[in-house]
């Protein structure tokens, strides 16, 4: 049996304390010890994205981080997000342009995206793919999402969608 | 797949890690960025027992000048913090090209130059960096701290020169000279994935003609492989067609590449020699003048 | 009949069909909070993890799970004899493939193991991990057998014969004639040939594998909580193999994470998982992990084809000849079997094309290597790739620029129904508007200049163009004739509840491609109700009519005309009770954005919230023999075609780096005839997901094996996926023929993106390379083949 160790730490502003298992990624702790079941393990070896979460504001693969090592972290998950209203433009988007099928990559997608328009508010359709060249999507072929992605910097930046 | 049963520690202190580490054994693993170690745990290829966590240690952080010569980076310098780091940017911009080429922004965000570098995996991109930058290892144990220079730091595949119970603490760059020129160049199939091969490259330029040329070459052998053969060629040489296809030819006794799932030997050796002109051609900025 | 029946008013009032309508059950996608299997969570729930094998053919001479039941959490260590009492053996063959054979497979083999990855022996535990630290601790003991690894040798003596008792490794093979063909080669003005390679290949779907199947020994009942294409089709496996009644099964299926073909077959692992809830009483969950998926999810497309065309001196084709030899694995997949496949690249090669003469062969041998089943575009990718690669070839032959001489052979419009050389019956198909609006989209001409003038600096830019057909609304004659208990028909209930709100249960499944979309528009549009008040239900079969689910791109075609028909059927009956209530004859009421209005004048009468009030709550104030029945099912099943045709065709323009042989794609382009279109937002961005798996298989997408059989990807650190960086922009384009067998009209359009992707890739790096005199025909296309065909390594 994998030992033991205690965090506290704010998830989704809200602060939480656990004992977990010390094999424990983030992943699997916000889904089996928080049910935050927003967050998704597509590969649980870093490469898929589904699992992308934000660590102390900036974007992680939760499948590549262990939860004991989170003692004092903020971590923000898709629900987190969604609660807040932070990516409103991001998830409207989404749902207009059809940029979602299946949606077991969208978590991890949106929060990606929303880390690119972060440090870089009107990205090239190039910019876009590059920065997202760390999530699979299998359903949409990507075009959609750029798309998305794109029409919310237009908008942010108040320009009409390109 | 889930990792194995495993034992955490955190160290607050250097000599804390140390005296952590001693405690769990020598198969303990440090755990840095985590972001190639965690995988390998995924895959079960590993049974470390105890993970020593040294993420905290605000003596291995930290990017700074030190005298007019030399940018030391802690350890557990992120890529992303690399990258974007006015220091970096300014005197090791070999480094700042490097940075976007690895994984994706997710993952560079929590790796780490040390996790790299101890890490050495001979397809990744900051060893080869390392290596032509002339950079230093500093690798420090409970008791002591040394230099190891970055060409003799990485000794096969996954191998380093680091002895037991001792880790980087830091890496060392001299500052670029004036009219230094770097470049590091790869071919992935897609953006972020290990190189099917790689050089990092740099030199000094006088006129036309390359003084000092640096050729380290990635992905195509165990470790970051100089270019001995094929750098003596171009030596104190202009970048002319001549030149760059002795050059290319000398890289046949260079680089003896073992096949991987993108191709045979042959066809690496061949990636090499598409790099080594196409390096050369930024370093003399003769595609800056085709653009022009 | 209906005015729906005519699309060219998008405008009607209350009309939804043909809009570009977002998906109602998006919201809960993006805010992460859907419900995949793996979110659901079960008192006593327990999980597994299978220890697979590590050889290709081996006896098994032991199972040791001590060790494993000493790991503390560890609950049960299950093997093939365990369960061989508790679940019947299955064999995938289909009667109407002639002369199909495979052996009878197991939920978990009992003394042999066949492939790597095969499923051996189940540990259950009280977590995943704890389940993995078991079954790493399990010790199968071997005797290793010699391996069928190679397809080309599989029919040779001298290779082990996987199935002793079948008598050889050959399951299936067909030949596909008519007309004359050896004499048309014989009068031929000119011929080409080639041997075409598609490389053995997967779906991985981003949401793995995953079921959940709890047993209520009390109620004697199963309840299976399983991500899959096909819920009913499973209700009856489970039920079968074990030993339960149909009724006391019940297959619930939320949301899926991607299926593709991947999640409608019959996995053994699975099953194994639902025999152990079963035996051990209590939910069991299983959620296959990326390494495993990688050797236990079904592979596809493993072919070898050599291929030849004949045409005359005008540039048309007389004939085409094929041989098809494709490996499978040691079992054929249940229930679909692991036949359809090769049988669907000799029917469909050759397709958009008007010629006489036709011979094509395949044959279907077993090997030690994982199953291979039906994946996204079954066959079609095959045949495409075939075919068009073929056109090319046939047009440098004559000379022809590779549009015009598409234009002297596909078939012409306007001249259907007809029947192809291969024997498919169409009813309508449209290449030439295609090809033309897919010339005028790209602008082929100017395409064609600029990819000149480049050359001449030293820039190797190719288009390519792939035609094609797919095969979509199937009848019951792809696997109802052959036995197995798959439903070709579909149905919809739709009912009207108190407040006027309408309920639209399907058998029809979303997988995210839409489903629950255009079931709404369908049924808003159909009953007369803003669409806001449609609520859908899918994927239970406790409460859903019985059908398919989701494969071969019949949900809008099959399930939306049942939806039609249900919905249609509602509004009758509305508007029956209307009449009553109004004192007005029915057919001068219609029933539009949920008012009972007066037809024509368009007057409000009555909101049916009302008539739904007064129907459920005063009953008593309608006349006495009045039908109140605002609940209506109907089902729909094609009867005149086996299967409807949709038509299109794709192009590609990229630019080869002939020094690495690095292909960067600049643009694609696909037109596609899917008839009626219902939500084009949809349609488009199934074309473009279809052709993103079709460019992976192109460039990137490959599971080798060695020599041993070992399969050699573990992981997405070798098996490459498309990603965003170097996928293009892909503009899509429609035509419109809608099937006159319903009166939706529409057909099926999730596959026609990867039917033709691969060969208008493929075609696009040949045109690139054809003025370096070299061609690539073996999938992916890799830098090392497009290197070692330009002879640099």
């Amino acid at each position: 049996m994998s030992a033991e160790i205690a965090i506290t730490l704010t998830v989704n502003g809200e602060r939480v304390a656990r004992r977990v298992e010390a094999r424990r990624h983030l992943v699997d702790f916000l889904r089996l010890d928080l049910g935050l079941m927003g967050s998704h393990t597509g590969c649980e070896h870093g490469f898929c994205g589904a699992c992308t979460v934000r660590v102390n504001g900036a974007i992680v693969r939760g499948c590549l981080v262990l939860a004991a090592s989170l003692d004092g972290a903020q971590v923000e998950t898709i629900e987190g997000v969604s609660d807040s209203g932070e990516i409103r433009d991001l998830q409207d988007a989404f749902i207009a342009r059809n940029a979602a099928q299946c949606g077991y990559c969208t978590p991890g997608m949106l929060l990606t995206a929303a880390d690119l328009l972060k440090h870089n508010p009107a990205p090239t359709r190039a910019q876009i793919r590059e920065h997202l060249s760390g999530n699979y999507c299998r359903c949409t072929g990507y075009h959609a999402i750029v798309d998305a992605v794109a029409a919310v910097a237009a908008k942010r930046n108040g320009r009409a969608t390109p | 797949m889930k990792a194995p049963p495993l034992s955490y520690v955190r160290a607050a202190t250097l000599s804390e890690a140390f005296q952590l580490w001693r405690d769990a054994g020598p198969d303990a693993r440090l755990l840095a960025g985590g972001q190639s170690l965690l995988a390998t745990l995924a895959f079960r290829l590993s049974d470390p027992g105890t993970l020593v966590d040294i993420v905290r240690l605000h003596e291995l952080r930290g990017i700074s000048q030190v005298g007019g010569t030399t940018i030391r980076v802690g350890a557990l310098a992120t890529h992303a913090e690399l990258g974007r780091h006015d220091l970096i940017r300014r005197h090791l911009p070999l480094i700042a090209e490097a940075v976007p080429l690895i994984a994706h922004a997710a993952v560079r965000n929590r790796g780490t130059i040390g996790g790299s570098l101890a890490f050495a995996d001979p397809a990744a991109e900051l060893p080869a960096c390392c290596v032509a930058l002339d950079a230093m290892i500093v690798a420090r144990n409970a008791a002591d701290e040394r230099r190891i220079p970055a060409a003799q730091f990485f000794t096969g595949l996954y191998a380093t020169a680091l002895r037991p119970y001792e880790l980087i603490a830091a890496v060392e760059f001299p500052i670029a000279k004036p009219g230094e020129r770097t470049a590091v160049l790869e071919l992935a199939r897609r953006s972020g994935d290990y190189a099917m091969a790689g050089v990092a490259a740099k030199t000094r330029l006088a006129g036309a003609t390359l003084i000092e040329p640096q050729l380290v070459f990635f992905g195509v052998g165990d470790r970051p492989v100089v270019a001995e053969r094929a750098m003596a060629t171009i030596s104190g040489q202009q970048a002319l067609p001549a030149t760059i296809a002795a050059a290319q030819a000398a890289l046949a006794a260079d680089l003896d590449p073992p096949a991987d799932r993108h191709g045979s030997g042959r066809t690496k050796r061949h990636f090499a020699r598409v790099l080594l002109a196409r390096a050369l051609a930024r370093l003399a900025g003769l595609d800056e003048a085709r653009a022009a | 009949m209906n005015e729906i029946a005519d699309p060219g008013s998008i405008d009607r009032p209350n009309s939804y069909i043909g809009k570009s309508v977002p998906r109602p059950n998006v919201k809960k996608l993006v805010e992460g909070r859907g419900q995949y299997v793996d979110d659901i969570v079960l008192p006593r729930m327990v999980h597994v993890a299978l220890v697979r094998s590590s050889l290709a053919h081996a006896r098994i001479t032991g199972i040791d799970g001590a060790d494993a039941l000493d790991v503390p959490g560890v609950l049960a260590v299950f093997t093939g004899g365990d369960l061989a009492a508790h679940c019947a053996p299955w064999v995938g063959v289909l009667a109407h493939l002639k002369g199909m054979k495979s052996a009878p497979q197991r939920p978990l083999p009992i003394d042999r193991a066949t492939w790597v990855g095969e499923a051996l022996a189940a540990v259950v535990a009280e977590t995943r991990a704890i389940a993995e630290d078991g079954a790493a601790r399990v010790r199968v003991s071997y005797e290793t057998l010699p391996a069928a690894v190679d397809m080309g040798t599989a029919l040779e003596a001298g290779t082990a014969i996987i199935h002793p008792e079948l008598g050889d490794n050959l399951c299936f093979e067909r030949v596909n004639e008519t007309g004359n063909v050896e004499q048309a080669f014989a009068a031929a003005h000119k011929v080409v040939e080639a041997t075409f390679h598609t490389a053995r290949h997967t779906g991985v779907t981003l949401e793995p594998r995953s079921i959940l199947a709890d047993y209520n020994r009390a109620s004697g009942k199963l309840t299976v909580y399983h991500s899959t294409q096909a819920p009913h089709m499973m209700q009856g496996v489970f039920a079968k193999h074990l030993g339960l009644p149909e009724g006391d099964v019940r297959v619930i299926c939320a949301d899926v994470g991607g299926s593709y073909g991947i999640k409608v077959h019959v996995y053994p692992d699975e099953v194994a998982v639902a025999a152990i809830a079963k035996i051990m009483g209590r939910p069991v969950k299983f959620i296959a992990d990326r390494l495993e998926s990688f050797s236990s999810d079904i592979h596809a497309r493993d072919h070898r084809i050599k291929g030849r065309m004949a045409v005359d001196a005008n540039g048309r084709i007389t004939a085409i000849d094929i041989d098809d030899l494709t490996g499978i694995g040691p079992y054929s997949v249940y229930p679909r079997t692991s036949a359809v496949e090769g049988n669907q690249v000799v029917s469909l090669v050759g397709g958009p094309y008007d010629f006489a003469n036709y011979h094509a062969k395949t044959a279907v041998v077993f090997q030690n290597k994982t199953p291979t089943s039906q994946y996204r575009a079954v066959g079609h990718p095959i045949a495409t790739a075939i075919t068009e690669g073929l056109v090319d070839l046939a047009a440098e032959a004559v000379g022809l620029d590779p549009v015009e001489f598409r234009r002297r052979n596909l078939m012409a419009d306007g001249t259907y129904p007809r029947t192809s050389a291969a024997g498919l019956k169409f009813e309508g198909l449209s290449h030439i508007a295609s090809l033309d609006k897919l010339l005028a989209m790209m602008d082929y001409a100017a395409l064609r200049s600029e990819q000149e003038r480049l050359r001449g600096e030293g820039i190797h830019r190719g288009i390519g163009l792939a035609a094609f057909i797919e095969l979509t609304n199937p009848s019951p004659f792809m696997y109802g004739i052959g036995g197995a208990r798959i439903s070709a028909q579909d149905g919809c209930t739709v009912r009207i509840d108190p407040d006027g709100s309408v309920v639209a249960a399907t058998g029809v499944t979303e997988q995210g491609q839409g489903t629950e979309a255009i079931m709404r528009q369908i049924v808003a549009e159909g009953v007369g109700v803003p669409i806001e008040q449609v609520r859908v239900v899918t994927g239970d079969t406790l409460t859903t009519p019985y059908g398919g689910g989701t494969w071969a791109c019949r949900g809008t075609g099959i399930g939306g005309e049942a939806a039609l028909q249900s919905a249609i059927a509602v509004k009758g009956a509305v508007l029956a009770i209307a009449g009553a209530m109004l004192q007005a004859q029915p057919e001068t009421l219609d029933l539009t954005n949920g008012e009972i209005v007066e037809r024509g004048t368009g007057r409000a009468r009555m909101p049916l919230a009302e008539l739904a009030r007064i129907v459920y709550f005063r009953g008593d104030t309608l006349p006495a023999d009045l039908p109140r029945e605002l609940i209506q099912t109907r089902h729909f099943i094609t009867k005149q075609y086996p299967f409807a045709f949709t038509n299109g065709i794709q192009a590609s323009y990229l630019e080869l780096d002939v020094e690495t042989g690095l292909v960067k794609l600049l643009k694609h382009w696909c037109v596609e005839d899917c008839g009626r279109v219902i939500n084009p937002l949809l349609v488009d961005e199934q074309v473009r997901g279809g052709i993103v798996q079709g460019i992976g298989a192109a460039l990137y997408e490959e599971c080798p094996y060695s020599s041993d059989g070992q399969v050699l990807v573990g992981s997405m650190a070798d098996y490459l996926v498309p990603m965003a960086a170097e996928m293009p922009d892909i503009e899509v384009g429609h035509v419109e023929t809608p099937t006159r067998e319903s009166l939706l009209g529409a057909k099926g359009a999730g596959e026609a993106g990867t039917a033709g992707a691969p060969a208008a890739i493929m075609n696009a790096i040949n045109d690139a390379l054809r003025p370096l005199r070299a061609k690539v025909l073996a999938q992916p296309f890799t830098p090392e083949r497009i290197l070692a065909a330009l002879g640099k390594v």
